[in-house]
């Protein structure tokens, strides 16, 4: 008998007892409909010491600081207006090694939640793959305002469960040390928003 | 109203006060009380202990004796605790008789509709909402609301009140150490109050930190707190 | 049809090897380890407390959190097929394992077949359990732990005592010591800043991160409509190993399943919130099969038995295996805070390792831990999907071998107060037969209490004094109104 055949009998046997169905209670919310939205998902990334800003005009000077930039190959070029380093598209793949040399990299997102201040990444446009925005210590991230839900169930319904997924709150942080949080381990040790209105 | 009294075992045999202190709380509000002498034991030890086969006989006494009241009252959160969440699953022709069975404060409060029984107490008393009554019968604020409306009480707030003494019955003889690093704790906090009275809805619980108290010389005497409702400054 | 197969207990690192009061012992008594354990176990309650308390709709997320885990319980096989089917079509390969002795077995012939001897480790429950850094280490192959605390345990060549945080027993300044005395990189100057001891674990893992080759994880959930699995983390190093690495091999109990990838949206919420006390944790991954240009171009997945099977075959004791291994019940519990997680023997410490160690061993083998708790139930209010700790403690105390004499006084004791006749006449044995040393001991101390006796009661006169029976009983006093 193979090991799965076994523990499937196993479990099967373990069941005898014919335990009911169970029915679901969903009586949990699925819509916040606050107008307020960005202004919560504003509040708690600063709350986890993402850095916010607004408006595209704010790259030129965020980025003013950085010699070389890791963007996805897709990235809009109204991003990289007024830009004047290196930009490196990941085309072809760069290495782990060319990614820890980058200075940050810069993508968009595919949702972000305002009630937890996370933003999701589903390897969609202006995003990359995972690598990307992993390896390099600082991550620029575009938020659409129309990008922005209220609580999670709603983040999940916008996803391809198929795609890999990265949910991202905040900088890079551990508590392991007496159970206090303090930011900067492995992943991006600053995380910066920046907000766009998609009204534009 | 038909209300009997489950003193229980530790009561009868240690803690009559209690009793006899919740027989006068009751008849100064215009309640008769009644004591079925047959009762015995609601069986919570075995059963807590891994002896519910041992448990079951106090079980079916414990309907025979109560099935008839209106209402049974019992001065012990974790006794009641027991008869209203355990009994119905290991017997379930107690279902009824365990939903009729109250912590005193529940009686007062929920049945009775009271809250001020006439005491008065010139104490400084603090309280410690002991974990079954807290977490298994959900007596929230009943307790404290009764002793708030004490003449003359001073009641002060008990640091870390929430956290177990470390009785957990047969837990204090099979673990000694924790057990012991657990009440040291709350004798601390109970110390760090200034209260002269220490009370709680279990005496079980009481014995424990009331023993630990005595061990120390603390001088603050640890009461159930039906004992302090049945006070009228009168003396008894 | 051949004959039923019995469910199985497990092995591994899940069995105490002293009886709980024992190894709990030089625990209390370490003033340090108590002091850790006081104010790490309080700085997370608190913030659980804060960020759960604004939540509205929290116990609607438990109750479904609860039904989602029971109903998987009871769908177990199928989920497990359709995992398999969903995650074989995604590109990955699935492995099922009996028992910690075959997980170990897949993982070390997989990394031997990637060519490697050396693995980077993001942090698993599972993998402990079934102790696999030793099975790797045996197979000459290096396993590299790369969560903060996880690496600080195995650095200070220790094993975890907690499921969230393995180093909490440690404060910054042991943690300094343990870099200092074994990370050959660490700065001359580390100080015990919590932020400079994680740059120096950045430095040191970083290289590593960067050139491995084989990845092992566990997995928080995962998804059986889909074949996606989740891992749960705060630092990047899980990101690190799920993503660089060629070869990615994730052990995972078969209790974590979810049955769809929408059930996520309840889980997501209740974990992060009762686990490090965040609304959110800062990164969690997903990933489904294999992703071309993404991640790793080898993806295995070992579903584990390892005694979950004899778990689920106990109707009162099943829903252990809803346990998402957030820690909330370990942090609220009084007896973990003095005892500490190695007291527990378990890689499972804590109330939920109470329930759960002695059901994956045979409540035989670890018939201590079921005691190891005062009932008191604040590990109840706070588990997210609300397993109901105390009964199943209560349940497992049945099945528990008592001891003898232990026995027959709860026996005896049984005899006389199911008869009220007798139990009637032992109170008046009692309260006469303690008289004479009742009045004694007033007169002599002023309280009717006992300050020593012999054993088992020593265990209370230890720290407490016993009170006597009164002079009269309670129902003297009502036979003479």
């Amino acid at each position: 008998m193979t090991a799965r055949d076994e523990i499937l009998a196993r479990l099967r046997t373990a069941l005898a007892d014919t335990p009911p169905a169970v029915p679901v209670p969903r009586r949990y919310r699925r819509v916040d409909d606050r107008p307020d939205l960005v202004e919560v998902l504003v509040d708690r990334l600063t709350d986890y010491r993402a850095v916010v800003h607004h408006g595209l005009d704010a790259l030129p000077g965020l980025l003013g600081d950085v010699d070389r930039l890791a963007v996805p190959t897709d990235v809009p070029a109204d991003w990289l207006t007024g830009y004047a380093g290196q930009v490196h598209r990941d085309a072809p793949p760069l290495s782990p090694a060319d990614l820890d040399g980058m200075d940050a990299v810069l993508t968009g997102c595919a949702v972000a939640i305002a009630d937890t201040g996370t933003i999701i990444l589903d390897a969609g446009p202006a995003q990359g793959r995972r690598a990307l925005t992993l390896v390099p210590d600082r991550h620029l991230c575009v938020v659409r305002t129309d990008q922005v839900v209220g609580l999670l169930p709603e983040a999940l319904t916008r996803l391809d469960p198929r795609a890999p997924l990265t949910l991202i709150s905040g900088p890079s942080a551990t508590s392991d040390i007496e159970l206090n949080r303090v930011e900067g381990v492995h992943g991006p040790r600053r995380l910066e928003v920046v907000l766009v209105s998609s009204a534009r | 109203m038909r209300i009997a009294l489950f003193i229980t075992c530790v009561n009868d045999l240690a803690y009559p006060a209690t009793g006899i202190a919740v027989t006068r709380i009751l008849r100064r509000l215009g309640h008769t009380v009644d004591f079925p002498t047959a009762q015995t034991c609601c069986g919570q030890m075995h059963a807590n202990t891994g002896y519910r086969a041992e448990a079951l006989p106090m079980v079916r006494g414990y309907v025979e004796v109560f099935d008839e009241y209106d209402a049974v009252v019992a001065p012990s959160g974790s006794c009641t605790a027991m008869i209203r969440e355990q009994y119905p699953r290991l017997h379930p022709p107690a279902t009824s008789v365990a939903a009729r069975t109250y912590e005193l404060s529940e009686l007062l409060v929920d049945v009775l509709g009271v809250t001020d029984v006439g005491a008065e107490f010139a104490e400084t008393v603090t309280y410690h909402p002991t974990c079954h009554g807290l977490r298994m019968l959900r007596l929230g604020d009943r307790p404290l609301s009764l002793l708030r409306q004490v003449r003359k009480i001073n009641l002060v707030e008990l640091g870390d009140a929430e956290e177990c003494c470390g009785f957990g019955g047969t837990f204090a003889l099979k673990n000694p150490d924790v057990s012991t690093a657990m009440l040291t704790d709350k004798c601390a906090r109970v110390r760090e109050t200034g209260a002269r009275v220490l009370a709680a809805a279990d005496n079980s619980c009481l014995a424990h930190i009331g023993g630990g108290l005595d061990r120390h010389r603390s001088g603050v005497r640890a009461v159930h707190y039906a004992e302090i409702l049945a006070e009228t400054g009168a003396g008894s | 049809m051949n004959r039923p197969v019995a469910p199985a207990t497990g092995g591994g690192r899940i069995r105490t090897p002293l009886p709980f009061p024992t190894a709990a012992r030089p625990a209390v008594a370490d003033r340090q380890l108590r002091a850790n354990l006081h104010r790490a176990t309080r700085t997370i309650r608190d913030k659980r407390a804060r960020v759960v308390d604004e939540v509205p709709d929290w116990e609607a997320l438990r109750d479904a959190g609860s039904a989602i885990k029971a109903d998987v319980q009871r769908r177990l096989p199928e989920l497990l097929e359709q995992f398999e089917a969903s995650a074989t079509a995604a590109g990955a390969t699935v492995h099922w394992a009996r028992d910690a002795a075959e997980a170990c077995r897949i993982v070390v012939d997989l990394t031997r077949a990637a060519g490697a001897d050396e693995v980077v480790k993001v942090k698993s429950m599972a993998t402990q359990e079934i102790e696999l850094n030793e099975a790797l280490e045996a197979a000459g192959i290096a396993a590299y732990e790369t969560d903060l605390a996880e690496l600080i345990v195995q650095l200070g060549e220790d094993t975890p005592s907690h499921i969230l945080v393995p180093a909490i027993h440690y404060n910054r300044a042991q943690i300094r010591e343990i870099f200092q005395r074994r990370m050959p990189d660490a700065p001359a100057d580390l100080t015990d800043e919590p932020s400079a001891l994680a740059e120096a674990a950045r430095v040191h893992l970083r290289r590593r991160f960067l050139s491995a080759r084989v990845a092992v994880s566990g997995a928080n959930f995962a998804i059986a409509d889909t074949g996606t699995l989740v891992v749960v983390e705060s630092e990047g190093n899980g990101r690190m190993c799920l993503t660089l690495p060629e070869t990615l091999i994730s052990v995972v109990g078969v209790e974590k399943l979810l049955p769809t990838f929408g059930d996520l949206e309840v889980f997501l919420q209740l974990l992060p919130r009762s686990s490090t006390g965040e609304r959110m944790n800062p990164y969690t991954s997903m990933w489904t099969g294999v992703t071309p240009g993404d991640g790793p171009r080898s993806v295995h997945v070992v579903l584990v038995d390892n005694g979950r099977s004899a778990v689920l075959a106990d109707p009162v004791g099943r829903p252990a295996l809803s346990c998402i291994r957030c820690s909330a019940c370990l942090n609220v519990c009084p007896v973990y805070e003095r005892a500490g997680g190695h007291a527990y023997g378990s890689v499972y410490p804590g109330p939920i390792g109470a329930i759960l160690s002695p059901q994956l061993t045979g409540v035989a083998d670890n018939a201590s831990l079921p005691y190891a708790s005062t009932l008191c139930g604040a590990c109840y209010d706070v588990c997210p999907v609300k397993i109901d700790i105390p009964e199943i403690l209560v349940h497992l105390r049945q099945q528990a071998p008592h001891p003898p004499v232990e026995r027959a006084a709860m026996r005896v004791l049984s005899w006389v107060m199911r008869s009220p006749r007798r139990w009637a006449a032992a109170l008046r044995l009692m309260r006469v037969g303690a008289a004479p040393l009742g009045a004694y001991r007033e007169r002599r101390t002023g309280a009717r209490t006992l300050r020593r006796l012999p054993w088992p009661m020593s265990g209370w006169t230890r720290s407490r004094d016993l009170p006597l029976p009164a002079p009269q009983t309670f129902r003297d006093w009502w036979g003479k109104q």
